[in-house]
């Protein structure tokens, strides 16, 4: 189990930054994300903590040792890859004793037919079958062990493709969107199997993914990467309700925040949509940014209307497409009632509680705000 | 012709006329079969008979394993034709997948030349790799028939692109799992390459098994001849006089790729055609 | 972390994985890896290849001669010598003979053989198999069989002739029909190489396309052919020309062991000449230009195959 701390990695590609200096710790045990739209650099990073991939500068540590001039096999880590990249010409279970062979066999004992006469050589094998069987037994594998990857469909393949990572007891697991080849309904089921083998071998997980979803549903912490900069960390929750950053709040959630112009009167004040918000920030007047949730948008009542133009009943919930008159713009609403949908091409009125508000300037940078208080208290509905 | 029936029409005449085709092509080797067949009398009648009268073959293939040692000659082709192959695959592998996966300076301008190697006739070169030899002194020695070849910049192009098609997933994978680089090139690039491999070893082979020019120029020794040299000097040697051994010596040289052939068609055709994209 | 800023350069477009490898910066392992595993080959590339290909131009223009102690360099003597050479003419015009004959036969014969195979469904294999196996049987081996069919007196073929009535030839022997007889083994070799890339071409035409023509209204088998077959199979045809050229153009084996250019040169080409100018006399600069012409001649197609190739024209 390791903790593993990077510090100011830069990385380009033929003159292209594609890392502009990582700062971030990974702490013993944690299961964190590394979540950000594609391209934004994520798989570079794992493979810089790989080793399969050298950084242009920085450094790697782990457990407080720089690895920078050590190979990706003596790291002691293993990854997942996306496309589980198992041997094609070997078995299930020699895929997963590839990484107990190299380690635990000198090189004549790995030499093809003389090797195997070897008595040192049959000693060690006894202990790496023991061990992959071990492996196949809790990832429920036994039965494929024969088999060919060629052979085996898509979750089950995954399913080696982590055995063959465990089976060596690394000192962290590094995943690279391990679940985007499988279909929709899998990818669900696997999300739980990976947080329960997390919860039970208790090892660091670097798990990098595209999708928000799978970041927030699996992780302890989660990392927000864009254009090659870590922008914001925290919990799950944090990055949901507390985004630092415009991109961050646009990015984590489905459906995507509404954002709405606004500006900031030289009192402090905020107005919207020619309405004046129930807060104040200290931000120097000027325009900025208002986010809303879809989930925190209330229906039926406030001092804004839009007219319906798009519906999305899911059964369990709706969302409701909404055009504001006059300005134009649109915005999403979840409606957690699906009793009460509004028709097409009506008109409703809609507001948000100023608590359900996020500011951020033009840069994208997060405003705090004070939300006036005895209102608050006194009457929780609307602005 | 009858539009009542036009399909079995157009299907015999298909047959009629492939199976007139047929013949063609296969003349030489019934001819080759038959003449093998017959005893010097009926070979050397004006009479035209395909199936012999008295069946000769035996008497002819003993023959012509008494006046040539054809065993040896197929030895010398077998063991040329491997070493060939073998050194090859242990040159162009490394080389391939260096190419194919790895980044080093030089890279680009390596590969332009293998693609340029490419474009070279054998003939083009003989001269200065004969003069090369014979400074050496590896003139008429197996060194003489298999140097020259081990280098296949055909092979090195054909391996590449194919490595190209290997996930680079897999190669990551191999590293994390401490297999060194010279490693993964034998122990999972070569295994995910089988059969393109095998269709170059077929090409490989089958193009030095029937090769004639270069153990021509660089061979004196009767001991080394391959195959087609051996018929060759059979034919020089024997020239008019003893055809039925001739042909049962010329059967005995194509006999192995022909039978290899048809136990394997599609594999060997896969692999021949090969000389087309070369 | 890092916090927000806004100086974020333009979305990167992602690269192909395939290139995704990387020269390292620091720890050059992998890079020293690179170089030991493409050592051999590029030494033996320039040794075996590159090296000689220089060597046999730098050669043209020296008077070498192997054995012999010292050479000069003579410039452009020895192609002044090969122009004045009546030898050199008849064996280009020669070889030029063959490939205009091999050529236009074996790519004609070979695609009508394809397309006869492919017309129906019955014994296609068995017919592929027999039209390829001149293709994989010893060409030596075999020329000595047509040798045998060839025999003025006791030769199948004269003896066909002869039991049709028809006169016969000392096909070999003879300087009017020494050429086209060679000619006529270098189809019956070629053409089962160049009918299976017509095949694989034939294949991959989409099915739908005849279905469209025959709606569109070419109900002939004739007309189809022009509509689809033919342009469709286009890039095919212009390979197999470009290969069966290249190939005549290196026609040696049947003549040396059949001919050895004779009867008075009339078989006389362009390798021939320079094995026995380079081998047999061991006049190595005169082969040399001998070589550079050829190649010349080669290289010119090549580089015509190359182009299509670089289109992406696969045939196998
Ligand atoms: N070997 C490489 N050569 C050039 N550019 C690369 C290479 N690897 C990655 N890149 C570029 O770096 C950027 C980040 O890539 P990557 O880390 O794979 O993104 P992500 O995994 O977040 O989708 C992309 O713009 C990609 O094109
Ligand atoms: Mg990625």
């Amino acid at each position: 189990m390791a903790q593993i701390e990077l510090s100011a990695i830069r990385k380009s590609f033929d003159g292209t930054d594609v890392l502009k200096g990582i700062d971030f710790r990974v702490e013993d045990g944690e299961f964190i994300s590394l979540v950000g739209p594609s391209g934004c650099g994520k798989s570079t990073l794992l493979r810089i903590i790989a080793g399969l991939e050298p950084q242009n500068s920085g450094q790697v540590q782990i457990d407080g040792r720089p690895v920078d001039s050590i190979r990706p096999s003596a790291r002691n880590l293993a990854m997942v890859f996306q496309s589980y990249a198992l041997y094609p010409h070997l078995s299930t279970f020699d895929n997963i004793a590839v990484p107990l062979r190299m380690r635990r066999l000198s090189t004549i004992e790995r030499l093809p037919l003389l090797g195997a006469l070897l008595p040192s050589r049959r000693a060690k094998e006894r202990h790496i079958r023991a061990d992959v069987a071990g492996i196949a037994e809790q990832l429920d594998i036994t039965p494929l062990l024969r088999r060919k990857p060629g052979q085996l469909s898509g979750g089950q393949r995954q399913r080696v493709a982590v055995g063959r990572a465990m089976v060596r007891e690394p000192l962290a697991f590094l995943f690279d969107e391990p679940l985007s080849n499988l279909d929709a309904k899998l990818r669900v089921h696997m999300r739980a199997e990976l947080a329960e083998l997390h919860r039970r071998l208790k090892a660091t997980f670097i798990y990098v993914t595209h999708d928000q979803a799978e970041a927030m549903t699996m992780s302890s912490r989660i990392a927000v990467m864009m254009g090659g900069e870590l922008i914001q960390a925290g919990t799950p929750a944090e990055i949901y309700n507390d985004p630092g950053d415009i991109r961050v709040a646009e990015f984590i959630g489905s459906p995507k925040i509404n954002v709405l112009p606004g500006r900031i009167r030289k009192d402090g004040g905020v107005d919207v949509l020619g309405t004046a918000l129930k807060l104040s920030c200290s931000a120097a007047a000027g325009d900025c940014r208002v986010g809303v949730r879809p989930e925190r948008i209330d229906l039926g009542a406030g001092p804004f209307s839009g007219s319906v133009v798009h519906l999305e009943n899911l059964g369990a919930e709706a969302f409701v497409h909404l055009a504001t008159e006059g300005a134009g713009l649109r915005l999403i609403a979840r409606l957690a009632d699906v009793r009460h949908v509004p028709a097409m091409a009506s008109s409703v009125a809609f507001g948000f509680a100023p608590d359900a508000v996020r500011i951020f300037d033009p840069a994208g940078k997060r405003i705090e705000i004070r939300l006036e208080q005895a209102e608050r208290i006194r009457e929780p509905a609307h602005v | 012709m009858s539009n009542a029936h036009p399909i079995p029409f157009r299907a015999i005449l298909r047959h009629v006329l492939l199976i007139a085709g047929a013949a063609l092509m296969l003349a030489p080797f019934i001819w080759m079969i038959s003449t093998a067949s017959k005893p010097q009398t009926e070979i050397f009648s004006s009479e035209l008979h395909l199936i012999p009268h008295q069946f000769a073959l035996a008497e002819n293939l003993r023959e012509a394993f008494a006046k040539a040692n054809l065993l040896r000659f197929l030895l010398n082709g077998v063991i040329v034709t491997v070493s060939i192959f073998v050194l090859q695959v242990m040159v162009a592998l490394p080389a391939a997948y260096a190419l194919a996966k790895l980044r080093f300076l030089g890279r680009e301008t390596l590969f332009a030349l293998v693609l340029f190697g490419i474009l070279i006739p054998p003939q083009a070169t003989a001269i200065p790799v004969f003069l090369l030899l014979h400074k050496a002194g590896l003139l008429d020695s197996y060194a003489a028939l298999v140097l020259p070849f081990t280098i296949s910049v055909f092979g090195i192009f054909l391996m590449r692109q194919f490595f190209k098609t290997v996930p680079d997933d897999l190669v990551d994978a191999a590293r994390m799992d401490g297999i060194s680089e010279f490693g993964i090139v034998w122990r999972v690039m070569l295994p995910a390459a089988i059969p393109a491999v095998t269709a170059f070893g077929i090409f490989s082979v089958v193009a030095h098994w029937n090769d004639y020019f270069w153990p021509l120029i660089v061979l004196n020794s009767e001991h080394l001849r391959t195959p087609p040299l051996a018929v060759a000097h059979f034919r020089n040697s024997e020239a008019g006089t003893s055809y039925g051994p001739l042909m049962a010596a010329a059967m005995v040289i194509i006999a192995p790729l022909v039978i290899a052939f048809l136990f394997a068609q599609r594999r060997f055709i896969e692999g021949i055609t090969l000389t087309g994209i070369k | 972390m890092s916090d927000g800023s806004m100086t974020i350069g333009a979305a990167i477009a992602p690269a192909s994985r395939a290139t995704r490898r990387t020269l390292p910066a620091h720890g050059s392992r992998r890079a020293y890896s690179a170089y030991t595993l493409v050592t051999p080959a590029a030494a033996l590339m320039l040794i075996m290849l590159l090296g000689p290909l220089a060597g046999v131009i730098a050669l043209s223009f020296t008077d070498y001669q192997l054995g012999a102690p010292h050479f000069s360099w003579i410039g452009l003597s020895n192609y002044r010598d090969l122009f004045a050479d009546k030898v050199f003419w008849t064996a280009l015009r020669n070889t030029l003979a063959y490939v205009v004959i091999v050529v236009p036969g074996a790519v004609i014969a070979g695609l009508a053989i394809a397309l006869l195979i492919q017309s129906g469904t019955s014994l296609r294999s068995l017919y592929r198999t027999i039209y390829f196996l001149p293709v994989m049987a010893t060409l030596i081996a075999m020329a000595v069989v047509w040798e045998f069919m060839l025999h003025p007196q006791f030769g199948l073929v004269n003896g066909m002739l002869r039991s049709a009535g028809l006169p016969a030839f000392a096909w070999l022997q003879d300087r009017n029909t020494a050429l086209y007889a060679l000619c006529a083994i270098g189809i019956w070799q070629a053409v089962g190489f160049n009918m299976v890339l017509f095949l694989a071409g034939l294949v991959s035409i989409p099915k739908q396309l005849y279905e469209a023509a025959e709606i569109d209204g070419a109900s002939s088998g004739w007309a189809r052919f022009r509509l689809v077959t033919w342009p469709m199979l286009g890039p095919v045809t212009t390979f197999v020309v470009v290969i069966s050229g290249i190939r005549s153009f290196q026609v040696f084996d049947t003549v040396h062991v059949l001919t050895k250019g004779g009867p008075s040169k009339s078989t006389e080409v362009l390798i021939h000449t320079m094995y026995t100018e380079g081998f047999e006399f061991f006049r190595s600069g005169y082969a040399a230009a001998i070589t550079v012409v050829f190649l010349v001649f080669v290289l010119a197609l090549t580089l015509i195959k190359s182009r299509l190739a670089d289109r992406g024209v696969h045939y196998t």
